[in-house]
């Protein structure tokens, strides 16, 4: 990959000048104002930003979303084969260049199909009926008697190639939001498995991730944490640094201390080899009145997020009131593989390589940090170890650029394992109060929902860490829609939905999958499914009872089917230290597109308390599916990931800094605790694809809870379902 | 002072010249010979991304000093197959689509060999067990243990 990038780089040096100016009739010129260092286009409305045929014919495919190990890449391809006529092997998706992809949005949210491949599809639609066009004046035919297939433009026996109409040259043309799309009935790869293009390479060691990327002279660095997150470096001694073999010097700016050494282990045994002498900071809250702490902070705005009828009227009046509180753990993203970037200067220009999921925003905020304009910087992105949000690729990106621009040399910053678990930014701790109210014959009367969580002004943003450090000037993040999915896809007649955002939160706050709806459905389906027992109804036939919504009945009727769900009068009592049971939980997500419907069966041991996830069934209504067995892979990982989540994972911290620093002390799922999967995968070829890349996570939770319920008649209702948090539900049920 | 540690590593005989002897085993194959198989996880041995065999053994090459590699039989992700002639795990890791980001992978595959090479008919839970100190986070672990039983089904 190293040879392809600079192939890649070298060619667009040359390439993007050769380029003739060449526009197809028919539809609006002039597109592609917003080009790049390169010459090419990256207007998001530019066919040329995303569309590039070849002289050989084949394919590039520009893409601002990229492949953080969900098989991404392989669907674009798929997309882009079939809107284009073109064989798959054709095709080559460019990905995350901020010089040559166009910006369309961090890769998160679920959206990479959504809408970067539907941007894509859009464009490839576009370029194809352009290529139609053309094809028909040189072979004079009308253009509706021109068919596309293999790369070709067909016509009365006649044939014409992509490439012998436009190899080589630029469409200019803007992306037609009406250019007719392919018929999905006429699909060839799209809906199929198509086996992943990246697999091969990453089972032999031929693939080349972030971390195996390599510039000639490159020197190492590795960074040197505070002892608190806001710690001042009173001073630092690093003598018998200089004494390692390869040390190259120290790079301080304000808190920021870093050592640079020409190979990697010298930085390593140099980093360990600084004294260095912080201020005591205390800042972090006592982690053990941590709930306490989120409910005293301070509010700086409430929002109402989902208001019906009038709740408070009707919870005073309900036949049968309920209230209940949930709170969600801080959670770190965990990726196996920590952060790692390249940087390299020349000429007052930035270049730097990441596995950031958002380059185009990575270079607002470098620019940002180094007083820099923006095209004076490009980032590039480099396959990493899977990240799930905004985890530290980002920070060693930053790390990368701030010490090769001290030592004038490239420079590449491998986090180590403590840097990943103590410094990437993290999923916040989120606290959920609700008050219910059934009706006379057992429906939901009134809903509310009030979640704390993090506000999004400046100081609690996802800035960069080395900015932090350095005191440098810090372009703003925010951290994600966490407030999403707090409303409910129910139809009750008295609804209020609540946010408080909260002045501050204790560690640097950023999206990991399935940002806030996790927390908030995981709220919403456990107090469900307590409205659903104080009704003496089937959880499942409660939900029915108040979904109005073909789509969601069927996806929860079939994952009940799946389940070979069958109502029960009672809870079984079971005599052995094994309690089984079973849960169930449904979404639509953001309550605008992908449905996911869950049954999770559990094995609780009365006596030591763990918890075993034994099985989940899914049903998932993502609309158009791209490629099945991608798909199932996600939910796989959805599933297995979120369970790991629920059970054990907590982010510990002391008043100083984070200090669940490895594996040991931040602990995650392992094989003999993995559930099995059962999938039923609803198909709408003639739908808009939706997300699939966090929904299902968000029923983990509250299925898991529910099915505990079910087992012992406990409510879990703050995550993690420890062992400790069960035997303590177990003593007071 | 620099010194000079032959390693054999995949068959091949090649010396590597390093200021620390006791530098872990992992920075000499990525960075000294020039492999990707091997992966830098934790630098711990908790994570099991770093795994190689050494004289048959599975072995986390970021605890394993070089010294102590030097002349022993190494053998990595690598030297058990190519993308055009894969080892049965390999292809049966293709073959399940057992990759998310394929980070841990090498680890689970070295893992795996260990186990098929003492065991040629695991069960899953012996499987489970074989790759219970192996880290993934994408949750992959249904795909692979399906991936390694494929690969045992072809091997046997």
């Amino acid at each position: 990959m190293l040879n392809q990038t600079i192939s890649r780089r070298d060619f667009l040096k040359t390439g993007g000048s050769l380029v003739v100016t060449f526009s197809l009739s028919g539809l609006v010129p002039g597109a592609g104002a917003q080009s790049s260092p390169t010459g090419k286009t990256v207007a998001v409305d530019a066919v040329d930003g995303f569309v590039a045929i070849g002289a050989d014919g084949s394919v590039s495919i520009y893409s601002g979303k990229v492949d953080l190990g969900t098989g991404v890449r392989t669907a674009l391809t798929q997309i882009a084969a079939d809107e284009l006529d073109v064989p798959l092997a054709k095709v080559k998706v460019i990905e995350g260049d901020t010089a040559l992809t166009p910006d369309q949005g961090p890769t998160y949210g679920s959206l990479s199909i959504q809408i970067g491949g539907m941007q894509i599809r859009q464009a490839c639609a576009t370029a194809r009926a352009a290529l139609v066009a053309e094809a028909a004046k040189r072979l004079n035919s009308a253009p509706g008697d021109v068919a596309t297939q293999d790369g070709m433009c067909v016509a009365r026996g006649q044939r014409i190639a992509y490439n012998e109409l436009i190899g080589n040259k630029e469409f200019q043309l803007k992306v037609d939001p009406k250019a007719s799309l392919k018929d999905p009935a006429k699909y060839k790869v799209v809906g199929k498995s198509v086996p992943r293009l990246d697999i091969p390479a990453k089972v032999t060691g031929e693939f080349q991730y972030m971390q195996d990327f390599r510039l000639p002279g490159m020197l190492h660095g590795r960074v040197i944490r505070p002892a608190g997150v806001h710690s001042e470096l009173i001073s630092y001694d690093d003598a018998a640094a200089k004494r390692v073999p390869g040390f190259v010097q120290t790079v301080r700016k304000g808190n920021y201390l870093a050592v640079v050494a020409t190979s990697e282990w010298a930085a390593i045994r140099a980093s360990r080899a600084v004294k260095a002498k912080w201020s005591k900071w205390e800042g972090l809250p006592d982690s053990k009145n941590l709930w306490e702490y989120v409910r005293k902070t301070k509010i700086n705005k409430d929002e109402e997020l989902q208001k019906v009828g009038n709740s408070a009227d009707a919870l005073k009046s309900g036949a049968k009131k309920m209230s209940a509180t949930f709170d969600f753990a801080i959670h770190t993203h965990g990726s196996i593989g920590p952060s790692c970037a390249v940087a390299e200067w020349k000429d007052g220009k930035v270049t730097c390589w990441s596995a950031s999921q958002a380059t185009h925003l990575l270079r607002k905020q470098m620019a940002q940090m180094l007083k820099m304009k923006e095209q004076d910087v490009r980032c590039l992105y480099i396959d990493g170890s899977g990240c799930y949000g905004r985890n530290g690729h980002e920070d060693a990106a930053a790390d990368a650029v701030l010490i090769a621009k001290e030592v004038g040399k490239p420079v590449r910053v491998q986090w180590m394992r403590a840097d990943e678990h103590g410094w990437d930014p993290k999923g916040p701790p989120t606290l959920i109060d609700y008050r219910g109210a059934l009706d006379a014959k057992g429906n939901i009367a009134a809903w509310e929902s009030e979640v704390f969580i993090p506000d999004r002004p400046s100081q609690i943003s996802v800035t960069l860490v080395a900015a932090d450090l350095a005191g440098l000037p810090k372009e703003s993040a925010h951290p994600g829609n966490i407030h999403q999915a707090l409303a409910i896809p129910y139809t009750i007649p008295n609804i209020k939905a609540t946010a408080h955002w909260l002045a501050e939160t204790p560690l640097k706050p950023s999206w990991i999958r399935t940002p806030g709806r996790m927390q908030n459905t995981f709220g919403n389906e456990v107090f469900m499914d307590e409205l659903a027992s104080a009704a003496n109804a089937d959880p499942v036939e409660f939900r029915l009872r108040h979904l109005n919504d073909k789509r969601g009945i069927e996806c929860l009727e079939r994952a009940a089917r799946l389940a070979d769900w069958t109502p029960r009068k009672s809870r079984p009592e079971y005599s052995g230290d094994i309690a089984y049971g079973r849960g169930v939980s449904y979404i639509k997500y953001e309550l605008v597109r992908t449905y996911v419907a869950v049954v999770a069966n559990v094995e609780v041991n009365k006596k030591t308390g763990k918890i075993r996830v034994t099985k989940f069934h899914v049903a998932h209504d993502c609309g158009q599916i791209i490629n099945p067995d991608g798909l199932k892979n996600q939910i796989e990982g959805n599933v297995v990931q979120t369970t790991s989540r629920t059970l054990i994972e907590e982010l510990k911290f002391n008043r100083s800094a984070v200090t669940s620093l490895d594996w040991k002390s931040y602990p995650i799922l392992t094989f003999p605790d993995v559930p099995e999967v059962a999938m039923d995968l609803i198909d709408r070829p003639n739908e808009k694809p939706w997300g699939a890349g966090e929904p299902t996570a968000a029923v983990v939770p509250s299925a898991i809870s529910n099915a505990v319920f079910d087992a012992l008649g406990i409510r879990l209702r703050s995550v993690p379902f420890t062992p400790d948090k069960v035997l303590a539900a177990l003593k007071t049920a | 002072m620099a010194t000079q540690i032959p390693l054999n590593v995949n068959g091949r005989t090649q010396t590597v010249t390093v200021d620390d002897p006791q530098m872990p085993l992992l920075y000499a194959l990525r960075n000294d010979v020039g492999l990707h198989g091997p992966r830098y996880g934790c630098g711990l041995g908790q994570c099991g991304a770093c795994t190689v065999h050494i004289d048959g053994k599975a072995v986390r090459s970021c605890q394993f000093p070089l010294a102590k590699a030097a002349g022993r039989k190494i053998l990595t992700l690598e030297g058990l197959g190519s993308s055009a002639q894969p080892h049965p795990l390999q292809k049966a890791f293709i073959a399940e689509q057992a990759v998310q980001c394929g980070y841990c992978i090498n680890g689970m595959i070295m893992q795996a060999k260990a186990l098929l090479d003492t065991n040629r008919h695991p069960s899953d839970d012996q499987i489970k067990q074989a790759l219970a100190h192996n880290l993934c986070r994408c949750g992959t672990h249904v795909r692979i243990v399906r991936a390694v039983k494929r690969a045992a089904a072809e091997m046997a």
